[in-house]
């Protein structure tokens, strides 16, 4: 452990900083429930919150207890964390869209395995779609934050308990196994450098002073339900004008395009060198909030590149929204793996190859 | 301050709890729900908790018995309601926590919430309405349907063979270390409806001593139902729940 500038520097796995991070936050609560390969999470938490007095860690006995758990103590005003990986998040869907509904900020992990099923315990970006499109019954969005580091598994802690405090919606973290499990270099923020808003709409128990709070997702009458779809959809609309992030390397003369999230983000930069080393302009423009989605950046990038390369550890997911933001002005390629392999910067490079000698062509 | 629909010159001797809101309740005529709901804000009246107290509503007939309470109140997913319950009281450990729920929601969909949040001896007070029938989605058979009973998924009787058996969640979770004080009440006469009002206290007090979970189970009618007008579904619920769900305290704590 280092201490400089007040900075504490230290070497940390993924799931570990993540946990440090949502302490350090000021996270009043956690419930969870253990999952390879995200286990250290409740693990490091159990350990080391006796350094927090009053923080609350909760082993529960199931996925769905445990969301149901968070909307509780989200509900009464709690900053609430929890995390999973695939198929425990699965298990959390219908608690999420209640949370949307009732407006309950708390922060989801998704630390990523291969799927579809029990799968494999291997990384994987297999839930795009379920992180970014809603994922449980109803019209919702989730705040989605891909880390590409373990000092992003840090950093976008802060955000997301921010954005979800800001938007009263549910805020995911969707990182993956290879990030959750290596180390890396982090520096830690300092304990108590997130304010927390007032929640004046929490369950804590009514004053003579005020009507009584309800937290709901019931609202029977069709047309205040309709309503409420209003709140939500304008919440998403202000979403998608405040709060995109996006980090684009090396675009300036890039005559192609690689996008891509998280972990692939990091392999593609590797691609990116290869491909400059044999001439290819290769740019790398990497979503940072997967939703709200920075389709501007894409839409502005087809104007310079020739063609876009997806890469992800899935059969194609992120590829639709790619190419929902082109909208059939430049070609789009997909390549990737799934089932919890990674890909190599040699095969993102060949796809790079392929692409070049016949930008065209929109391969299978 | 002078109260308003008092005649001049009579004493007032009864009076709706002032934590039951206005709202004309919803249930239908005879139902158990609005019984134990009024026993319920009385309790939290006469403790004077109400800035202390907050409830969990179940999916069922009761859903919306945040309209009637005026206490701050989550509405819980189905069967969940012990879970969210569970997140409130431990993130406000002072605070007077329930959960309300009926037979599908306690015993059917939610028993693994149930049986957890009794065994972690959470502190919070569980008010299980029981009448042996999916009351809102139209009387469907609930995991306490009596065996031999018809209802709208079991229109020949229910049969053990084919659906189990009636479900005694309430003795199963006596069982539990976590459980501190488990009884089994009803509502169908003035003496009934005083004896579980007690048993609501004791709950509420319980709670500030933070030695496990309350867990009252409330033998209700449902006329509605049940197909019977009140009164019938009263002798009814006497004739054949109670031999079979006996009233009575099942854990107590020692005096």
């Amino acid at each position: 452990m280092a201490q400089s500038n007040g900075t504490d520097v230290r070497l940390m796995k993924g799931n570990e900083a993540l946990a440090e991070a949502a302490l350090r936050a000021g996270m009043q609560a956690y419930f969870g429930y253990p999952i390879t390969p995200q286990s250290e999470v409740m693990e490091y938490l159990t350990m080391h919150a006796p350094e927090h007095p009053g923080v609350v860690i909760l082993q529960a006995e199931s996925e769905l207890a445990a969301i149901n758990m968070v909307y509780g103590a989200a509900g009464a005003g709690a900053r609430v964390m929890i995390s999973s990986s695939s198929p425990g998040i699965s298990l959390m869907q219908e608690g999420l869209s209640y949370m949307t509904s009732a407006q309950l900020p708390a922060l989801v992990v998704n630390v990523q395995r291969g799927g579809p099923g029990l799968g494999t315990i291997q990384p994987s970006q297999g839930d795009y779609f379920q992180a970014v499109k809603g994922g449980g019954h109803g019209d919702y969005r989730l705040i989605v934050l891909a880390p590409a580091s373990v000092q992003e598994m840090v950093d976008f802690v802060f955000d997301a308990f921010r954005l979800t405090e800001k938007y009263r919606n549910p805020a995911m973290i969707l990182a993956d196994g290879a990030l959750g499990q290596m180390m890396e270099k982090v520096a830690l923020p300092p304990v108590g450098s997130l304010p927390r808003s007032a929640a004046p709409w929490a369950t804590v128990g009514k004053p003579a002073t005020r009507e009584r709070n309800i937290v709901t997702s019931l609202f029977i009458q069709p047309e205040r339900m309709e309503q409420i779809n209003l709140q939500l959809q304008a919440k998403y609309r202000t979403l998608e004008k405040e709060e995109v992030r996006c980090e684009q390397l090396q675009m300036e003369d890039a005559d192609f395009a690689l996008v891509a999230f998280g972990l692939t983000s990091r392999i593609c930069q590797k691609a990116m060198e290869l491909a400059r080393q044999k001439g290819i302009r290769v740019g790398l423009i990497r979503p940072i909030t997967l939703y709200p989605f920075p389709s501007a950046v894409i839409r502005k990038a087809a104007g310079q590149v020739e063609a876009f390369v997806t890469v992800e550890m899935n059969a194609g997911q992120m590829v639709e929204d790619v190419r929902l933001a082109v909208d059939g002005t430049r070609p789009v390629h997909f390549t990737g793996r799934m089932g919890g392999m990674i890909p190599t910067p040699e095969e993102i490079l060949a796809k790079i190859e392929a692409v070049v000698a016949e930008p065209s062509l929109q391969h299978a | 301050m002078k109260e308003p629909d008092v005649i001049e010159g009579m004493e007032v001797v009864y009076r709706k709890p002032q934590t039951l809101t206005a709202t004309p309740m919803h249930y239908c005529p005879g139902c158990s729900h609005g019984v134990v709901h009024k026993i319920l804000m009385e309790v939290v009246d006469e403790m004077g908790i109400q800035d202390k107290t907050v409830g969990v509503a179940p999916v069922g007939c009761s859903v919306f018995a945040y309209d009637y309470m005026n206490v701050d109140m989550q509405e819980a997913a189905h069967g969940r309601a012990s879970a969210v319950a569970t997140g409130i009281r431990r993130v406000l450990p002072d605070t007077y926590v329930f959960a309300y729920q009926g037979d599908g929601d306690l015993a059917a969909i939610g028993t693994g919430e149930t049986v957890h949040t009794v065994n972690r001896g959470e502190n919070i007070l569980m008010v299980f309405i029981n009448n042996g029938i999916y009351g809102m989605t139209g009387g469907q058979m609930a995991p306490t349907s009596l065996l031999g009973m018809k209802t709208s998924t079991s229109p020949y009787g229910r049969e053990a063979a084919v659906n189990g058996y009636p479900l005694r969640i309430t003795e199963l979770l006596a069982q539990l270390p976590g459980a501190y004080y488990v009884t089994r009440q009803s509502v169908h006469t003035t003496a009934a409806v005083r004896k579980c009002k007690k048993a609501i206290e004791a709950s509420f007090r319980y709670q500030t001593e933070k030695r496990g979970t309350c867990f009252i189970e409330v033998v209700a009618n449902c006329p509605s139902g049940w197909k019977m007008t009140p009164n019938e579904a009263n002798d009814w619920l006497e004739k054949n729940m109670f031999p079979y769900y006996p009233i009575g305290d099942i854990k107590a704590p020692k005096q």
